[in-house]
């Protein structure tokens, strides 16, 4: 059985992002998955599937709040960055089992405002070797974990500060255009060099926000979403990947690439599609390294050439392949991702205001976590 | 630097499966795993061989020797215990026995940095019962 076409996301929902949002982190997961389920045509009690990120908000909240009669499924995704395209991937699977006929996915945190992410990695169980082994000597945020990738990929290809840059202003030009995007500033390659270097050769501006906020989405089953309120979303291909040594970057064998690379092929395979069939691309971007990667892994151009790619403007908009149209997380909120899966529905709706891809028609998103956990999801129009 | 009692830096927490590698630390010895029934060794430690999946281990002392494979400088203060020591440089390894390790690189100028530059580990006792590996410049290559 396929999941091909079974399912298709039909709801959207988001806070308002910010650096404080004075609220509970379940309050916000409940006001952004309202706006989701409203935006599909739903009632709260037609829920019956629910699919938390992490173990911040459970299913039994999702129940007790909105009154679902008959939960029948829940199910946690943990893959970090990579977990909201992957809960996609749970959501079709089960659905096209026909265990369940909507399901809500929501995300938030108060990334910003309560415990820092960079120095709560030590806690996180996926981490026990990095906290051991790694993390004793100084090796202890994210950023410092991932910059040997992005320094070897530089040794071996020649990629550049500069090129890391292109990523950092064009996503910043998209997020200015977003109306709810937290960096509005725009800037420069000039401004991305003169940025402080945090661990070489990350910049502060090659680094992702920490934010607050929420946003969800619905998943339904095809059957189901054809007579919603919304055009629904057809998911086309999906998949996920773990790279070797999942959760030690430094233990890879290849460290210049993510466990995308293995589920790339896979969700293009499923969908039927060609990379010169993507109109628009939503690609996780916890640094901007890991966008230039992950476009590599993808397929979109060899291992090697992601600098002069973007260099060369394909990822901005009215290029080849425009990518993170809402801003990200480097430049709209960190949301884990799931901003990139909301920002993706509203382009193929058509509803991506001064960002929208004319005529997008397909597009990709993608999700990158713990450490190089991939998903990727490509979708069209319904 | 020396032993402290005010010692602020993230410390380890050995597993039974990781003890004898500390252990080898405070001897100033890096010991590895290495597999009893298909003789692989194996870094970080772990409980099973992901070759053969044997789970008899015995501890094997290396060289210490190896080549840069990648590094970061790093300018962040991420935690307080490191700011004192900032900048400093985080270097990823081959070792000559075919595994990777992960210290922090000393004496070396970051515009000397190189994939293939030779190290070798030294260790660093930093505070009571807790010795640390770092990686300096192997002169003798």
């Amino acid at each position: 059985m396929s999941m091909r076409e079974k399912a298709a996301i039909t709801g959207i929902g988001e806070t308002v992002y910010s650096r404080e949002s004075g609220r509970s982190v379940l309050s916000l997961q409940l006001e952004a998955s309202l706006r989701a389920i409203e935006d599909a045509g739903l009632r709260p009690s037609d829920i019956d599937g629910v699919i938390p990120y992490g173990s911040a908000v459970v299913a039994e909240e999702f129940v007790t709040n909105f009154g679902i009669g008959d939960l029948r499924f829940s199910a946690t995704t943990p893959l970090g960055g990579a977990s909201c395209v992957a809960a996609v991937q749970c959501a079709t699977a089960v659905i096209a089992a026909g265990v369940y006929n909507h399901v809500l996915i929501p995300v938030g945190r108060n990334g910003a405002s309560q415990g820092r992410i960079g120095t709560r990695v030590q806690q996180m169980p996926q981490f026990r070797l990095v906290g051991e082994f790694e993390m004793p000597l100084g090796a202890i945020a994210p950023a410092q974990l991932y910059a040997p990738m992005a320094r070897r990929h530089m040794e071996l290809y020649g990629t550049t500060s500069r090129q890391l840059g292109e990523i950092a202003v064009s996503t910043r030009a998209n997020a200015i255009l977003n109306g709810n995007a937290i960096m509005t500033k725009p800037i420069s390659i000039e401004d991305h060099q003169a940025s402080r270097m945090i661990s070489d050769p990350l910049r502060l501006l090659d680094c992702s926000l920490e934010s607050d906020g929420a946003c969800a989405i619905v998943v339904s089953g095809i059957e189901r979403a054809c007579g919603l309120r919304r055009t629904p979303v057809m998911v086309m291909g999906i998949a996920e990947g773990h790279p070797d040594s999942p959760s030690v970057i430094t233990q890879r064998p290849d460290i210049t690439r993510l466990g995308l690379a293995k589920a790339a092929a896979r969700a293009f395979d499923m969908a039927g599609v060609t990379h010169d069939d993507i109109d628009v691309a939503e690609i996780y971007d916890c640094f901007t390294y890991i966008v230039l990667c992950q476009l590599e892994d993808l397929g979109f151009c060899k291992k090697g050439e992601g600098g002069p790619f973007v260099e060369s403007g394909a990822i901005r908009l009215g290029g080849k392949l425009p990518v993170n149209t809402h801003g990200g997380l480097l430049s709209q909120a960190h949301m884990v991702g799931m901003n990139h899966i909301t920002e993706l529905v509203r382009q193929l709706r058509g509803e991506a205001g001064k960002a929208q891809v004319a005529g997008a028609e397909v597009g990709l998103v993608t999700g990158n976590g713990d450490m190089g956990d991939g998903s990727v999801a490509i979708m069209r129009r319904g | 630097m020396s032993a402290s009692e005010t010692y602020n830096k993230l410390v380890p927490e050995p597993t039974p499966h990781s003890t004898p590698y500390w252990e080898g630390l405070n001897e100033r010895k890096l010991l590895l795993q290495k597999c009893r029934s298909c003789g692989r060794i194996r870094h970080y430690p772990q409980p099973m061989c992901p070759v053969c999946h044997s789970m008899e281990v015995e501890w094997s002392e290396v060289s210490g020797r190896g080549a840069v494979h990648s590094w970061t400088v790093t300018h962040h203060p991420f935690h307080p215990g490191f700011c004192d020591d900032l900048p400093y440089t985080l270097a990823t390894v081959d070792l000559a026995e075919g595994v990777r390790m992960n210290a922090q690189l000393r004496g070396a100028r970051p515009e000397d940095l190189r994939i293939g530059l030779p190290v070798r580990v030294a260790f660093e006792t930093v505070k009571e019962g807790l010795t640390l590996p770092y990686l300096v410049p192997d002169e003798a290559v």
